[in-house]
């Protein structure tokens, strides 16, 4: 493991714990960006280029800005008086504890089972295009009439409404 | 921490990723912060993806990376979707708090 895995490692972690934890939503949002950006570089560090620039291109400019969108379209920036932690907050913390401990221990325990180095792949963009347009052509299309629908969805869900309340 | 190969590096990383998306899904009050918690639990697996596209045994056939980049495109769908879910809930009952959205009749 290089330097530089544990530095992005520590600076993805940082912002994911201060999404969950911070009290402000909208700083919560911006912390969401750094876990976001820290991961988009591991991928680049995996040779996964276009994951990584899709990642960046997706989750920071369009998944950042609606959540920001969100936050401010509600009231979701004031902090509520009675805290942001829910009253079974003790409950929800065990169980994301137990799944940890659960999920290292198999890590840690299966070395042997995983495989080891690897040479460098090199990935071009024309070989993933290629591969787009033969091998993965039909959950592309899919893909397509999935984001289509979901995106008139939540025009039609979000929509106002004439005469229903405010 | 000497023998930790790579792979497991990436692994325990996308592990503790997803236990704090989990936790925070499972303990804010406000209905964006558990979608946020959800956005960081696929981000995770994601992470997973990529790792074993790269360590795997046949990197070339691109099957991990594909499965990273739609699984990319339809957490984009979801949050689209969900945010959307929250802005009309919201319009009835002027919260996003969920401790306080406990009926489902309008």
């Amino acid at each position: 493991m290089t330097i530089v895995f544990y530095l992005l490692a520590a600076i993805t972690v940082a912002g994911a714990l201060a999404a969950m934890l911070l009290k402000n939503t909208v700083h919560c949002a911006l912390a969401l960006t750094v876990a976001f950006a820290g991961l988009a570089i591991q991928f680049l560090e995996l040779d996964a280029q276009f994951a990584g620039f899709a990642q960046i291109l997706v989750y920071i400019g369009a998944v950042a800005i609606l959540v920001v969108f969100a936050i401010l379209l509600t009231r979701g920036s004031e902090t509520p008086s009675e805290g942001v932690f829910s009253k079974t907050w003790l409950a929800g913390l065990a169980v994301a504890a137990a799944v940890f401990a659960v999920l290292g221990w198999a890590v840690l325990n299966s070395a042997s089972a995983l495989p080891g180095e690897t040479a460098k792949p090199v990935v071009s963009v024309l070989e993933i295009g290629n591969a787009l347009m033969d091998r993965y052509v039909l959950p592309l299309e899919i893909v397509a009439v999935l984001l289509t629908s979901a995106l008139i969805g939540a025009v039609i869900v979000a929509r106002h409404e004439k005469g229903s309340a405010k | 921490m000497g023998n930790v190969t790579p792979l497991q590096g990436y692994l325990l990383l996308a592990a503790l990723l997803f236990a704090i998306g989990l936790a925070g899904a499972l303990t804010r009050r406000n209905a964006i912060l558990v979608l946020i918690g959800i956005e960081l639990m696929l981000n995770a697996a994601n992470l997973n993806l990529i790792a074993f596209w790269r360590y795997g045994p046949h990197p070339e056939a691109l099957t991990g990376m594909m499965f990273a980049i739609f699984s990319i495109a339809v957490a984009a769908a979801e949050a689209a979707v969900g945010l959307g879910l929250v802005i009309h809930i919201y319009r009835f009952t002027h919260s996003t708090d969920l401790d306080q959205i406990n009926r489902m009749k309008g």
